[in-house]
């Protein structure tokens, strides 16, 4: 099938133009170009995974330095840059990109869509990314990373270099590095909120979705309005150290506690921006390895949703020792308390949703049972938070960092491996090993436990946070030592887990169907073709798939029906009613080209150097100009309108007179 | 096994509207094409985006005078005749920009070219104007750097102009577009788009140009 594809793809007839269009979809350079959902989440991973990896090792040498009272492993400018890089990766190009493959690979599959509605701009987002984790890591050789944590607060970090409050450039590189990555993420989410309300298959009613693509879309609403408020601190910040500006410089009347409320009025939506798409992978895996549907869909969805809203109005309880003032503290310590019910009000739906189940334990089961039991540890620490005096108490010690590395590692990072072992055998058409599967599950239980569990007991006692040493006899080495053995198990769990994942190119194939799934993703082979669905499902029930191989009979038992019976085959016979064939967006140059022109004009800013922010913008004027110019399909040619950087239509990808065909090939990375 | 070929004809049907990234053939679930949705929800993140520096400039105005800050004050750099003239002159681009719409809903493509340009040519001619007030405002004292008036004044209205400048690009891209023929009636919703960002930018000029020049301060 695919050779006969192959054999008539020929370069299009082209009119003169400056640069061709690329038109491979497969080999290496493709994936410069590809617009294809699938192919863009497998980048976004394994960039993730990468940063993921780079986070660690800086949490490492933290836990070393941190291993014995006045260590010198590190000294403070070096300590201060491991846990502003390690928060800064951990948040920005390991959480949200995660966020950004799971949803870019299964909101559309879930929905019944054969791509994004906007493809190129898809593209642009991931490009994004990675420039920008470049461009933070390349402060690194260039006179020094950030450095003033991973909030970036003002004064500190604001005031001009020549004061030398911090040394190096690590703020300024902070400062445009995150307003670049917000720049990809409000990309992202303006492309996954409109491939949820409008691409979805017919008969897929809101309230049929998926709880993961409606957390994906409360996220996609919350990086909406999230990251213009960082932006415009950011920008103040920028202003203010290259500027001399008067943003928050106190001595002219700047309130340096307005950085404060413009960061957290971001900061705290985006806990819930990384959270709730752990929580939509969690509310997957749990009823298929139940075999029970979701307890209280409705209920699930309305409390994301009520999470999203609340998230909003929760801001201030990072400020109570700002002396924002009684009334204040007052108010945003009960919305703090507000906003646990629906967060508890899910826990028991997952409960709810195991119970009385035929529960099977396989990995993905473990993950998200384990997502339960150490979200709920943080989630408890956290309405502590909500009681002033505590927080007051615990405010920037260890017993905070336990708490939302319990919610992050202990909630999120379990969600996403859950997420890894239940969507591998779909995503690379391979099973991963059960046994080494479990083992990682383990290793990682204990590490994590034995790692953050002792932080809340060193909070307790005053260990402060962002302190690169401490003296001896305050009693706090033990749990030290303690925290740092456990921080290696969980390196070693990660170890285990990449070795599993390369090991898994060497099982047999999965089959298309491996876990007896309940949603439409798992109607399509393993791995998907590039256009997703032969035929779009129409969709008559919530958990689709379930319904189309399941009956009752009189009595309530499940009834098997007749195998294959629903299953979308790989037969392209069965194309499209209408005959109008697949519609598949192609290929293009400019998502890069322009995402390229950022890190540029970033270095220029950051160096204030006119030359660089120049070229910055020639690279940038011509990607977009080009990119509006071209249509989002080949065949277009001559047909677009140039509708700015709005990205590609889903037209046809075959061509007049069959001069091109795009070549339709599994694009496993097998 | 080959896909099936789409007609030629298909491929001007699947383009009625050249912002309709969507499946053309069949109807979006909300009705609305998901280039329109998708610009409706990126200003709405942009909303937040003028609204944190227009809370920023709230936060501080008349602060200067409270903590004896250097001159120069509002009221001394201020020519409110000379900017209400070049806001009036951004707001008659929204008019044009309705026109041009008008005109490719029609069908009259020279229309279309003038009323394009007619709003370019408005919006630069608002940017001049801000360049000069800039230029101005800089040779009588005021900068970034000296006082809480200068910080918030230029980087509010300068990030406007940017993103007026933005929308100047992009129409001239839609004229240049237009002139090469591959602009056609069934494309109007291109215009329609680049006319909410372009409305929106105005709209925001409103709230900006009440909050900084129009509602009194010492």
């Amino acid at each position: 099938m695919t050779t006969v594809e192959e054999a008539v793809t020929q370069a299009p007839v082209e009119r003169a133009r400056i640069v061709g269009r690329p038109t491979s979809s497969t080999g290496f350079w493709s994936w410069f170009t590809t617009v294809d959902h699938k192919k863009i989440a497998i980048m976004y991973g394994t960039t993730a995974i990468f940063f993921f990896l780079v986070g660690g090792v800086e949490a490492l040498l933290i836990r070393i330095q941190l291993a014995s009272p006045n260590n010198s492993f590190l000294d403070a400018n070096q300590y201060n840059q491991m846990f502003t890089m390690h928060g800064t990766t951990m948040v920005f190009l390991m959480g949200m990109p995660i966020a950004a493959a799971f949803g870019n690979y299964f909101l559309p599959l879930m929905v019944g869509a054969r791509d994004v509605a906007f493809p190129r701009l898809n593209m642009l987002g991931y490009w994004i990314f990675l420039f920008g984790g470049i461009f933070l890591y390349s402060s690194f050789l260039l006179g020094g990373a950030p450095n003033g944590g991973w909030v970036n607060y003002a004064p500190i970090n604001s005031t001009p270099m020549a004061d030398g409050f911090l040394p190096g450039r690590g703020p300024d590189f902070w400062a445009v590095g995150i307003i670049m990555l917000g720049i990809g993420s409000v990309a992202t989410a303006v492309n996954f909120i409109v491939t949820a309300l409008n691409m979805r298959a017919p008969g897929m009613t809101l309230m049929r979705m998926p709880v993961f693509v409606w957390m994906m879309l409360v996220v996609a609403f919350l990086t909406l309005f999230a990251m213009p408020p960082v932006t415009a601190a950011l920008i103040q910040v920028y202003i203010d150290r290259n500027f001399d500006g008067n943003f928050f410089n106190a001595a002219m009347g700047g309130e340096p506690i307005l950085y404060q409320h413009l960061f957290w009025i971001f900061g705290h939506p985006e806990v819930y921006i990384l959270i709730l798409p752990g929580m939509g992978i969690v509310s997957e895996i749990l009823p298929v390895f139940s075999r029970k549907p979701l307890f209280g869909y409705a209920v699930v969805v309305f409390s994301g949703i009520a999470i999203g809203f609340l998230g909003w109005g929760v801001w201030a309880h990072h400020m109570f020792t700002s002396g924002i003032g009684p009334v204040a503290v007052a108010a945003f310590g009960l919305s703090t308390m507000l906003i646990a019910v629906p967060t508890g009000v899910k826990i028991f739906n997952w409960l709810g949703t195991v119970w009385g189940g035929a529960v099977r334990l396989r990995t993905p089961m473990l993950f998200a049972l384990g997502f339960i039991a150490q979200f709920t540890i943080g989630g408890l620490s956290g309405v502590m938070h909500a009681i002033v005096p505590a927080d007051t108490q615990q405010h920037d010690t260890y017993f905070v960092v336990a708490h939302f590395h319990y919610v992050l590692f202990g909630g999120l990072v379990f969600a996403l491996f859950g997420g890894f072992y239940y969507w591998w055998p779909k995503i690379f058409g391979r099973m991963m090993n059960e046994k080494l599967g479990k083992v990682q599950f383990w290793l990682l239980v204990i590490g994590f436990n034995l790692t953050f569990f002792p932080m809340h007991f060193l909070g307790l006692e005053g260990q402060p946070r962002r302190t690169y040493t401490y003296d001896e006899g305050l009693q706090w080495e033990g749990l030290n030592q303690l925290a740092t053995l456990g921080s290696f198990t969980i390196a070693l769990a990660f170890l285990v887990f990449l070795v599993n994942a390369f090991m898994s190119r060497y099982s047999p194939p999965a089959p298309s169907d491996p876990w007896d799934g309940r949603t439409i993703e798992w109607m399509t082979p393993s791995p998907p073709p590039e256009y997703n669905f032969a035929q779009v499902p129409v969709i008559e029930h919530r958990d689709e798939f379930w319904h189309r191989k399941y009956t009752e009979d009189d009595e309530g038992r499940l009834l098997r029906l007749p195998a294959g019976a629903a299953v979308d085959t790989e037969e392209h016979e069965h194309l499209e009613a209408d005959g109008h064939g697949i519609h598949m967006p192609s290929p293009s140059y400019w998502p890069f080209v322009f995402a390229l022109a950022l890190p540029i004009l970033g270095y220029g800013f950051v160096f204030k150097n006119w030359y660089i922010l120049a070229a910055g913008v020639v690279v940038g004027f011509f990607g977009l100009v080009a990119w509006a110019l071209e249509p989002a399909t080949a065949e277009d040619e001559g047909d677009d309108s140039g509708a700015g950087p709005g990205g590609g239509h889903l037209a046809s990808a075959a061509v007049e007179g069959g001069a091109r065909s795009r070549p339709i090939v599994d694009e496993g990375v097998h | 096994m080959a896909q099936a070929i789409a007609a030629p004809s298909d491929s001007t049907e699947l383009v009625p509207a050249a912002g309709d990234h969507g499946h053309a053939h069949h109807a979006t679930n909300t009705g609305v094409s998901n280039a329109k949705l998708g610009m409706w929800v990126f200003l709405s993140s942009e909303a937040l985006f003028f609204g944190a520096f227009i809370s920023t400039y709230f936060l501080y105005r008349g602060r200067d005078e409270e903590v004896g800050n250097p001159g120069p004050r509002p009221r001394e750099v201020y020519d409110i005749a000379f900017t209400s003239v070049t806001s009036f002159v951004l707001l008659m681009s929204s008019l044009t920009m309705v026109l041009a719409l008008a005109a490719i809903q029609r069908g009259d493509h020279r229309r279309l070219r003038i009323w394009l340009l007619a709003t370019a040519f408005f919006g630069m001619v608002f940017i001049g104007g801000q360049v000069f007030e800039f230029t101005e405002f800089y040779r009588e004292g005021l900068s970034l750097h000296t006082n809480l008036f200068g910080s918030t004044f230029f980087t509010l209205t300068g990030l406007h102009g940017a993103h007026v400048t933005m929308g100047i690009i992009w129409l001239l891209v839609l004229w240049g577009r237009s002139m090469q023929g591959r602009l056609h009636t069934e494309h109007a919703e291109a215009i329609e788009i680049s006319g909410l960002y372009w409305h929106f930018v105005d709209v925001v000029w409103i709230v900006i140009f009440t909050a900084i020049y129009l509602v009194p301060q010492n």
